[in-house]
């Protein structure tokens, strides 16, 4: 187990949300955390956009995308 | 009658507007929520004795005051007197999709659950027990089936119950006890004043730990404010200490926690999901290698279906518009109200319908690309591009393709866009495209001053347009859309084959609202430069004496420090706001030249320039003002005429700084 932030998976990595950094925009947080960005949620990076950004990611059962500067304010455990 | 009204709610992508259509098919009109750039569709229809008005609201994940969508719905949900409120949750994707409901749970709105896409759920061997849900809930749910009306009746009936004996949907909802129990403290607090009691104290109360700013605000004007934001401070830090997250972070973790609690005892599902059909087709849609390509074939489809399918239909209508106007030129004889019916009116009117054919193809298209998922991908696809380029959102690219063929489309495709602010900036820097429009005023000045560089020359032309584009997005993102931050937060839904009745009715309902509203712009428009162009009495239009030539002589000299202090430019290019390719046949008209005689419109043009004025002509008439189509579709969509007067200065002063500097700066270099 160790902990990494979100933007370093590979894909088809899997890990566990262990926290949410306050750095960077709030509101953007809020809105993740509605999306199911929540401690203890099971995420895996699925895919890296053509470009080397963004990344598709699964959780809760649904996929969404997220740019990279975006995912490395969030703590997870693999 | 009784009359229920009854809002559509639920995240996007779970089957909304298919549900909307489904109930209230043809009844159905689309318009703007008062005051606001998001879209509002209502409809109706007749259900036993009752009339059913449906509201389609904002497609949600939630209702924090984080959008002007999420604002909308809640205000709807909090304050109009909505009966009941529909929430749409999709199967296969219920954790997620039930934070929303929890949302309205909390404000104790009278609902109904309509749970979609059974069918595909049962696919995917997800089970739901309905019953126990509905239970657990302390909600009505009913299973329908969006697409066809499997369920529809039985939601009918759920909701007219539901409109006579509401249903209070916050009474089963239970957080942590560690929660529940200040949460509890706190709403005494918000009870003592009887102002904030119009929601349910609970909502405000949680609000307010979620820093709200709009319930804050309100919570400020209270008579009691002091205690319960004290309170609401304590318990923040108390929550911190306790859970070691901020107070926003434990009420989602709180709503998470029922939701699982709920589906715990309500679902079956597989412990490992298989791969599902839209993964598959994901590995090769955004491939590393593959995505790209796969990306701009689609782009290069819409576009050439949109603008090649579309322009033998223009063209017809043209022609049509052409003969009708022979044909009362040759009724009612020379004089100035034929001119009136051929030049103003019939003009104007076909000024209108021949953007028919491409917005109704632009819509098909993007409809399809929208309803089967595609869209998302090429947004994910593009992101990095564009966010690069013009920090904005991946979403902005397509509108801006479609802005090389026409600029009206391209506004009304940024309605794909989630959020206001970018939605805007895209429409701003959206003219800067060089549309089909702009091409036939390049022809012309490319053979009178460039036959050895024509390629070249049209080229640099466009891609002006696009660094244009670039540099002045950057500067209104430091100005007018100062702090606006555009993060990449999108669902990428699973595909799904489009279903052709909304694809249709919703390019029916939207090219409506076109001609009613960015129609009776253009009409207008047309008429009042016709009058202008005619008046005084007698003098031939659009000449000289007119006053539309007094006005182009009189701002002539503006034009000196940019190349062309003559009248006839400047006649050209306000003729050129009617429709860009207008400056063409205006040169003609004004030497006296049949608008087909283009060697010898050619000819004149190049007495009056050369070629450096030319070229920064040209640089001009691709970066002012867009025509009053795009103006009026901005204003359509917009709802407000602050954005299109933005774009009028934004564009106006931006064409004449570059033109400035090319004119300039090329004298400077020794052209002429
Ligand atoms: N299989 C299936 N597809 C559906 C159903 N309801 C909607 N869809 C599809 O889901 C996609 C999104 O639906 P739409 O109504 O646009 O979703 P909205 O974003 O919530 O308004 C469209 O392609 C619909 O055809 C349903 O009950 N079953």
């Amino acid at each position: 187990m160790v902990s990494r932030k979100l933007n370093e998976l590979h894909p088809g990595e899997e890990g566990t949300i262990l926290s949410f950094s306050n750095q960077g925009d709030v509101g953007l947080k809020r809105h993740l955390l509605g999306m199911g960005f929540v401690k203890g949620s099971k995420i895996k990076v699925e895919k890296v956009a053509p470009l080397g950004d963004p990344i598709k990611l699964q959780l809760k059962g649904y996929s969404i995308c997220l740019r990279k500067d975006e995912a490395k304010n969030i703590e997870v455990e693999s | 009658m009784d009359n229920i009204i009854v809002g559509l709610a639920g995240n996007p992508n779970v089957g909304k507007t298919t549900l909307f259509n489904q109930l209230t098919g043809l009844h159905q009109h689309v318009g703007n929520w008062p005051g606001k750039t998001v879209e509002k569709a209502e409809g109706h229809l007749n259900y036993n004795d009752a009339r059913i008005d449906v509201i389609d609201l904002p497609g949600n994940y939630a209702l924090s005051a984080h959008t002007m969508e999420e604002i909308v719905s809640r205000d709807f949900i909090v304050d109009e007197n909505s009966d009941v409120i529909v929430n749409i949750i999709d199967a296969t994707n219920l954790e997620r999709n039930l934070y929303l409901t929890v949302q309205m749970m909390e404000l104790g709105a009278n609902m109904v659950i309509a749970l979609n896409m059974n069918k595909l759920a049962r696919k995917k061997d997800i089970y739901v027990d309905v019953e126990k849900m509905s239970d657990l809930l302390g909600v009505p749910v009913v299973e329908i089936e969006a697409i066809d009306d499997t369920g529809s009746e039985k939601l009918l009936k759920t909701v007219e119950e539901a409109s006579k004996h509401p249903i209070k949907s916050n009474k089963k909802l239970v957080y942590g006890n560690e929660l529940k129990e200040h949460l509890a403290e706190l709403q005494e607090l918000i009870k003592q004043d009887k102002n904030l009691l119009d929601v349910p104290a609970i909502w405000t109360a949680i609000k307010l730990l979620e820093n709200d700013k709009i319930v804050t605000e309100k919570v400020q004007n209270s008579n009691n404010s002091n205690k319960i934001l004290n309170e609401t401070e304590r318990l923040k830090k108390h929550l911190q200490d306790v859970f070691g997250e901020s107070s926003e972070e434990v009420i989602a973790n709180g709503r998470y926690s029922f939701i699982d609690g709920l589906l715990a005892e309500s679902v079956k599902k597989p412990e490992v999901e298989k791969t599902s059909f839209s993964e598959k087709v994901d590995r090769i849609v955004t491939n590393r290698i593959l995505g790209l390509p796969i990306f701009l074939v689609v782009m290069y489809l819409i576009f050439e279906i949109t603008f090649t399918v579309g322009a033998p239909f223009q063209d017809l209508l043209d022609e049509g518009f052409g003969l009708l106007g022979e044909a009362v030129a040759s009724f009612f004889g020379e004089g100035w109200f034929t001119s009136l019916i051929v030049d103003g009116i019939i003009g104007g009117v076909g000024g209108v319908l021949v953007f028919l054919p491409i917005i109704i193809l632009m819509f098909l298209m993007i409809s399809i690309l929208e309803d089967t998922g595609y869209l998302a991908r090429a947004a994910f696809v593009m992101d990095k591009v564009m966010h690069k380029l013009v920090g904005l959102h991946g979403k902005a690219f397509i509108p801006m393709i479609l802005g090389f063929g026409c600029g009206v489309p391209g506004i009304m495709a940024t309605r794909t866009m989630e959020h206001e602010r970018d939605r805007l900036l895209t429409m701003m820097i959206l003219p800067f495209m060089s549309c089909s429009a702009r091409a036939p005023v390049y022809a012309l000045f490319v053979a009178a001053f460039f036959t050895a560089y024509e390629g070249p020359i049209v080229f640099s032309l466009y891609i002006l347009g696009i660094v244009v584009a670039i540099l002045v997005a950057a500067v209104l993102k430091k100005t007018m859309f100062k702090g606006l931050s555009t993060p990449f937060v999108m669902e990428l839904p699973s595909y799904k084959l489009p279903s052709l009745k909304g694809v249709i009715l919703h390019t029916w309902e939207k090219v409506r609202h076109f001609i009613r509203k960015a129609g009776t712009i253009i009409l207008l428009t047309s008429i009042i430069i016709w009058i202008l162009s005619s008046v005084p009495m007698g003098v031939e239009y659009g000449s000289q004496e007119s006053v539309t030539g007094q006005i182009g002589t009189a701002i002539a000299p503006i034009f000196e420090p940019i190349g062309f202090g003559e009248w006839q430019p400047a006649v050209a290019l306000i003729f050129g706001v009617v429709a860009k390719e207008v400056v063409v046949s205006t040169f003609g008209s004004l030497f006296g030249l049949d608008e087909d005689n283009e060697d010898g419109i050619a000819g004149a043009v190049s007495k009056l320039f050369t070629p450096l004025t030319a070229y920064s002509f040209m640089v001009f008439v691709l970066l002012y003002v867009p025509c009053f189509a795009a103006i009026g579709t901005v204003k359509q969509e917009t709802n407000s005429w602050k954005w299109p007067a933005v774009m009028f200065a934004v564009t106006t002063i931006t064409a004449y700084i570059v033109s400035f500097i090319v004119y300039q700066g090329g004298m400077l270099l020794g052209f002429a």
